[in-house]
């Protein structure tokens, strides 16, 4: 790697060093932000200025200037409906719009409490004095590492309907069902298990758990490390004190670990609800946002509705997305306060 | 190997194991079940053939009916188990099926055909590894139709590297300004960076994409690698560990007449090296593993990274599932072999600066 980046470097030194003279050393500095600003500036900052202007816009060209203004028509398509909590009395663009937020709302509140609680128990028992510590925790965070596309493979796999946890299960009743047998007395044999097809059955919630239950999977370990961190970071002497005084376990963790980690455990509710917000990688590749539209979230809506659909609906893409990006935009300042109250305090 | 030893026996706490020790290690069994099961059960499927795979074989190792190859035909012909009434037990080479009966033959005497009933006979299977799943698609590319590995990889490959020597360069020029120099406007700069935090691809995905089309980098992997390639959590990681590189130490090589530019890349990247690796670590995790955004750029199938690769063969719902696994495992692996053996730097880069 050094004989390949070193001279490209050492390349850019001459030009470099006449600007320095032209420019003087401490207006260097522009010159060293340029490419990062210039990339912000141009895929971010541009993007999401041009964000709002074609959410007023309709047609399908992708040439900003030829598209026709049109108001809030693209926002009345979203938000003409009768209630906003049924999606069914909305336009069909407010259909597909509201059907995945809801959708994207019940995942953010349901997988984000239970992944953290999953987090923090994990993290609280990695931070014990226990053996191979470092073995462990990196198991933990290994499906962190694997792409989202890998991760709905492997679970694809394990949940069809003739996959192995099917097997399983009609494995384990068949065992009980045995086992049961082999009583002196009579009880009641389970019935048969019958295979679910997991990802696939309208009738039941089992899409939208697995969903759930999969995104969680893959995210866990990151969470777990900050809250891990966090709990590293509570000094020891208190833990020492507590145990001088007999006191029990959960008095322990509720007055002193609890408390202590309360910063530590908002920035992780706060960066897990902005990252749930914006799920869609697991969920499509898994589910393709159904069976019907039970899993489909508001991100594989504004996607369809701009680049699959035929129409190439950018306008009410956009809309949609800014309907989103309000909601970010709310967590994302909160996550900002408290990271910088933590720095602080 | 050593380094496994090392894990497996680390912060060993001498002394009795109480009920909450065992409640805990019961607790990380189960977690560990839980996460290396799946993909454990993905890794030995993709050495299962595709009858196997389709007929969803559910045995643990991958079985394979035994065929010989009879003379004087060029098809291998399948043995088969057969429990006589008696209890003898045969392995017979099966010529065709007729009814509810198989016409077979004993191996060595394949002209003396006869008839057993099908449901005393079962496959004649042996443990076999095919390797074939990974070969076919990997050297051979024909057979797998619309699934190009190679070329995928070496799209993958392309962006990962390139994007993470991109963003280090950018990353660690703006880090330098910021730490570095006092101008007017840097308090701006820092807000500004932050706020990019604000907006997630997945927020301006139609409008970056109008952008991007302008710039004629549609369907073209620049198109993937440029936008992506200033990150504030990278800049901001970068510019927390150059304000600890001692000041003194530029100013001495300005006084030696020493350019800016030089002090930059000689000086401030070498001591910056431990905060490089991080960066270079999440980056390429973050663009060998990316989907959305390429998926709105890349729509011909030639530019594809692995990713899109493996989403699309997936969704064409074809009887390939022994090449899908294969190359699901080819695709985990080279992350698999990255976090085995920087694990430690991972978890504790990820731990100091996380937050993205």
């Amino acid at each position: 790697m050094r004989w390949l980046v070193l001279p490209m470097l050492a390349a850019l030194d001459p030009p470099m060093r006449a600007i320095q003279r032209r420019i003087g050393i401490e207006r260097l500095a522009y010159v060293f932000l340029l490419p990062t600003m210039l990339i912000f500036g141009l895929f971010s900052f541009l993007p999401a200025a041009l964000n709002v202007w074609i959410s007023f816009t309709g047609g399908s060209s992708t040439i900003v200037s030829a598209r026709p203004f049109v108001g809030l028509q693209n926002y009345e398509a979203l938000l003409a409906c009768e209630s906003i909590f049924v999606p069914k009395s909305c336009p069909v663009a407010g259909f597909g719009f509201w059907t995945g937020m809801w959708n994207t709302l019940t995942f953010a509140l349901v997988q984000v409490p239970a992944m953290t609680v999953v987090a923090l128990a994990t993290a609280i028992v990695l931070n014990r004095k226990i053996r191979a510590r470092g073995f462990w925790r990196a198991l933990f965070f290994y499906p962190v590492m694997l792409s989202p596309v890998v991760v709905a493979v492997v679970w694809d796999w394990v949940l069809k309907r003739r996959g192995i946890l099917n097997a399983l299960l009609a494995d384990l009743t068949n065992a009980w069902n045995g086992l049961l047998a082999w009583l002196p007395f009579h009880v009641d044999p389970v019935a048969a298990f019958r295979p679910v097809n997991w990802l696939a059955d309208a009738s039941t919630s089992w899409p939208f758990f697995w969903v759930v239950f999969v995104y969680s999977w893959s995210h866990l370990g990151f969470y777990m490390l900050i809250l891990l961190a966090g709990l590293q970071a509570i000094p020891k002497d208190l833990y020492e004190a507590a145990e001088m005084d007999g006191t029990p376990p959960w008095r322990v963790f509720l007055r002193i670990t609890l408390p202590l980690l309360m910063p530590t455990l908002l920035v992780v509710l706060v960066l897990s609800l902005i990252r749930a917000f914006q799920v869609f990688d697991e969920v499509y590749v898994l589910t393709g946002g159904g069976p019907g539209t039970a899993t489909r979230m508001v991100i594989q809506h504004i996607y369809e509705t701009a680049f699959v659909s035929d129409a190439k609906l950018f306008g009410i893409a956009a809309a949609s997305s800014v309907l989103l990006a309000c909601i970010i935009l709310v967590l994302t300042l909160a996550q900002l306060a408290l990271s910088r109250r933590q720095a602080g305090g | 190997m050593g380094a496994a030893i090392r894990f497996l026996t680390r912060t060993r706490e001498p002394g009795r194991l109480g009920w909450t020790d065992i409640l805990a290690y019961a607790y990380l069994v189960l977690g560990v079940v839980l996460i290396l099961a799946p993909v454990l059960w993905l890794f030995v499927s993709s050495f299962k053939s595709q009858r196997a795979l389709i007929e969803s074989d559910p045995r643990f190792l991958p079985y394979e009916q035994v065929t010989v190859t009879l003379p004087g035909s060029t098809r291998p012909s399948g043995l088969v188990e057969w429990t006589a009434p008696d209890g003898n037990r045969r392995v017979l080479v099966q010529i065709r099926p007729s009814g509810t009966d198989l016409v077979v033959a004993d191996p060595a005497k394949p002209d003396e055909t006869f008839a057993v009933p099908r449901r005393e006979t079962r496959p004649h299977e042996r443990v076999r590894a095919r390797v074939e799943n990974y070969v076919e698609p990997t050297l051979q590319g024909g057979r797998t139709g619309t699934f190009q590995f190679p070329r995928y990889f070496a799209n993958s490959a392309f962006v990962t590297i390139l994007a993470t020597l991109i963003t280090l360069t950018i990353s660690s020029m703006a880090a330098f300004a910021l730490s570095k120099y006092r101008f007017r406007g840097r308090d701006t700069f820092m807000f500004l960076i932050v706020a990019t935090l604000l907006m997630p691809a997945t927020v301006i995905l139609v409008p970056l994409f109008v952008v991007v089309k302008n710039f004629g980098m549609l369907d073209s992997l620049w198109g993937v690698i440029i936008p992506g390639a200033a990150t504030p959590t990278g800049v901001f990681l970068l510019r927390q560990y150059m304000l600890t590189i001692p000041d003194e130490l530029i100013e001495a090589a300005r006084m030696d007449a020493a350019s800016e530019w030089k002090i930059y890349y000689r000086i401030v990247l070498p001591l910056a090296l431990p905060a490089l690796a991080v960066l270079a670590i999440l980056s390429i995790i973050w663009r060998w593993n990316d989907f959305l955004w390429p998926l709105v750029v890349l729509t011909r199938s030639e530019t594809f990274t692995l990713q899109l690769g493996l989403s699309s063969f997936k969704g064409e719902m074809n009887d390939a599932t022994h090449y899908l696994l294969a190359m699901t495992v080819l695709t985990l692996l080279p992350v698999t072999f990255v976090f085995a053996f920087l694990q430690k730097y991972i978890t504790t880069g990820i731990a100091n600066t996380g937050m993205k």
